[in-house]
């Protein structure tokens, strides 16, 4: 066990910084709070000296790997440096110190980022409504495939299905299970992208929606995207872009231009707020003209230039979370677009996808690629040779972890055998793809020459390679599980 | 690989014995060496109709989700409660204490449409 938990390091009367002596007069708890609220024991909280909390946290950040740390070319995830002026603009204490029940009054100069921010995206997206409330990218799906239930009943028109390529992220079919609809799913052609004579059967006056993720999850921009849009809007439905891969074309291409209906954005994949541990994420729709009104609500409005929250909208889907989304993840964005500025963000996906087409060409001599040619921001390998040698694409991820590297997607999309999904993102040197690149091609040598070797990764960890079946099998999550399981480590 | 002679075989490789009017069914070695070690397997209850190829449940492994499909058409008979305990019987024992349901078979004819031993070898071909 590295680091034992706050409450294995808990020593009574322990204690961190004493608080200073009373200058008013005591008051008892029972005249505070009514009597039912009052514990009836103590609560059960470690006692723990300033010292001992930090050295805990300090060493728990580095059992852990990090964008800080090294690479992290997590295909799907954008797992791009957070610049540390981020953090530094949303910890201004005018933003840290507001509380979201201050009236609007109070707080305009928030309102004021959150209104340029919208502007920057808006502008990004090609789409006019907009709402930063959804939590994430998944939550966005929610909304907005609600949103098209909600434009179809306003219509009179009962549609029941939606339709998700292959390639899709399990968050897609799982959104539109979640609204009521069903999920009709759709073969990529051999190029990898959407089949359109699939499409065309698939399609009929009970699509509700289609969702499209472009570029799409193999790295590749969807061509097709135009006739797309036409086969989908004739039938009536509405297409949803998965904007998970929008770091490929920021700047570059309008989704609003394609005939996207609804887009999302993960601003902690696409504008640098933290994730992977470091959250909370910030999801963002952008929706078409005729969606507005039943985008959640409230919704920012402006007035002169006097911002206010608008609650009179009656068509509204409703909240889908508290006050403005995670509003210091929104500073943390617009800060990060205001460095690049305009013309600088098109040129970060510029250099996305020249980091990835780099390693793509470096790699795909030792392993196959799941389609030739140029990606966008990210591909998809198959460990597919180093499996027949017996060597699984996981074993290769947990070797990766022996050079401090953290691993690529596995496994993702379901579409290729044994897949490796890597995205390298834009703020990795070429320093470190070339790291990155040495270190893949020695494991392919491995899987010929030593595959004990990568079997038994990873050896350099802090803890060697996990049970996932009994972690998943048995869920221990909190420590009141660990004492129950009586384990202790 | 473990492909047994006398049980007939789906293309999404599920493998079904046929005992009189009735069937088990389970998923095939192929199926749980692709799958890895397998957490949960969520089964109808008895009783429930299933219709020849289509999704009757699932299977959840540390990579993926995957759904199980009806190799014929019928009634659910019995499910295999021991799975709940110990789901890891369909990667250790995958033709035998690993088997997922018993159906009663509605039409019988249906078993022929099904793969035989060799056919599922020839169709692996292709991926192992
Ligand atoms: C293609 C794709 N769609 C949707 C999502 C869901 O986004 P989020 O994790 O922000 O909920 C992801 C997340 O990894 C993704 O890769």
């Amino acid at each position: 066990m590295p680091e034992l938990t706050l409450h294995e390091l808990s020593v009574p009367g322990h204690r961190g910084p004493r608080l200073m002596p009373l200058d008013v007069p005591a008051q008892g708890i029972d005249r505070l709070l009514p009597a039912d609220r009052v514990r009836k024991e103590p609560a059960a909280l470690p006692e723990i000296s300033e010292p001992t909390a930090m050295r805990h946290f300090v060493n728990l950040s580095t059992l852990n790997h990090h964008i800080d740390k090294a690479i992290y070319p997590l295909g799907s995830c954008t797992m791009k440096y957070n610049p540390k002026l981020n953090d530094e603009m949303a910890r201004i204490p005018g933003f840290a110190g507001i509380h979201p029940m201050q009236p609007d009054d109070l707080v305009q100069g928030a309102l004021a980022v959150v209104a340029e921010l919208h502007e920057w995206l808006r502008a990004i997206m090609g789409m006019p409504g907009i709402t930063t409330q959804p939590a994430a990218g998944a939550q966005c799906e929610l909304t907005a495939v609600l949103m098209a239930r909600a434009y179809h009943t306003d219509r009179g028109d009962a549609r029941e299905e939606v339709i998700v390529p292959d390639s899709a992220h399990g968050t897609n079919p799982s959104t539109v299970h979640q609204v009521g609809y069903r999920v009709v799913q759709i073969p990529s052609g051999p190029d990898g992208c959407v089949d359109l004579a699939a499409l065309e059967r698939a399609i009929s006056p009970r699509t509700a929606a289609m969702m499209l993720t472009n570029p799409n999850t193999l790295g590749i921009f969807e061509r097709q995207v135009g006739t797309i849009a036409r086969l989908i809007h004739d039938a009536g439905a509405l297409l949803y872009l998965d904007g998970a891969n929008l770091n490929a074309m920021m700047g570059l291409a309008s989704p609003g231009a394609m005939g996207f209906d609804f887009a999302h954005i993960n601003l902690h994949k696409t504008f640098s707020t933290p994730h992977g541990g470091g959250g909370p994420g910030g999801g963002v729709l952008c929706v078409r003209k005729e969606l507005e009104p039943y985008l959640p609500m409230p919704v920012l409005e402006q007035d002169g230039d006097h911002y206010r929250w608008n609650v009179d909208r009656p068509r509204s889907i409703g909240r889908v979370h508290s006050y403005y989304g995670n509003f210091g993840i929104l500073v943390r964005a617009l800060c990060y677009m205001r460095s690049l500025g305009a013309s600088g963000i098109g040129e970060a996906s510029r250099e996305a996808i020249l980091n990835a087409n780099y390693l793509k060409a470096r790699l795909k001599d030792a392993y196959a690629a799941s389609h030739e040619g140029p990606c966008m921001h990210e591909f998809v390998l198959s460990a597919s040779r180093q499996k027949a040698r017996g060597v699984k694409a996981l074993d290769i991820a947990k070797r990766l972890l022996d050079f401090g590297m953290h691993a690529p997607t596995i496994y993702f999309p379901l579409i290729v055998e044994e897949a490796l999904m890597i995205e390298p993102t834009e703020t990795e040197t070429k320093g470190s793809l070339d790291a990155f690149a040495d270190a893949m091609l020695q494991i392919d040598r491995e899987s010929a020459e030593d595959p004990d070797r990568v079997h038994a990764a990873p050896t350099r960890t802090p803890v060697r390679r996990l049970d996932e079946a009994r972690a998943a099998r048995k869920l221990i999550l909190s420590w009141q599980d660990l004492e129950a399981e009586g384990a202790g480590g | 690989m473990n492909v047994p002679r006398e049980l007939r075989y789906t293309k999404e490789h599920e493998w079904i014995k046929v005992e009189g009017g009735e069937a088990v069914v389970g998923v095939t070695d192929y199926a749980q060496g692709e799958l890895g070690d397998v957490i949960f397997v969520e089964l109808p209850a008895p009783g429930t109709r299933v219709a020849q190829m289509k999704a009757f449940g699932t299977i959840d492994a540390v990579k993926t989700v995957s759904d199980l499909f009806a190799p014929v058409t019928g009634e659910i008979v019995a499910v295999n409660g021991a799975l709940k305990d110990d789901p890891a019987l369909v990667n250790r024992s995958p033709y035998k204490d690993g088997w997922m349901v018993r159906i009663r078979l509605e039409s019988p004819a249906e078993v022929n449409a099904l793969l035989s031993a060799d056919d599922y070898e020839k169709s692996l071909g292709a991926h192992a």
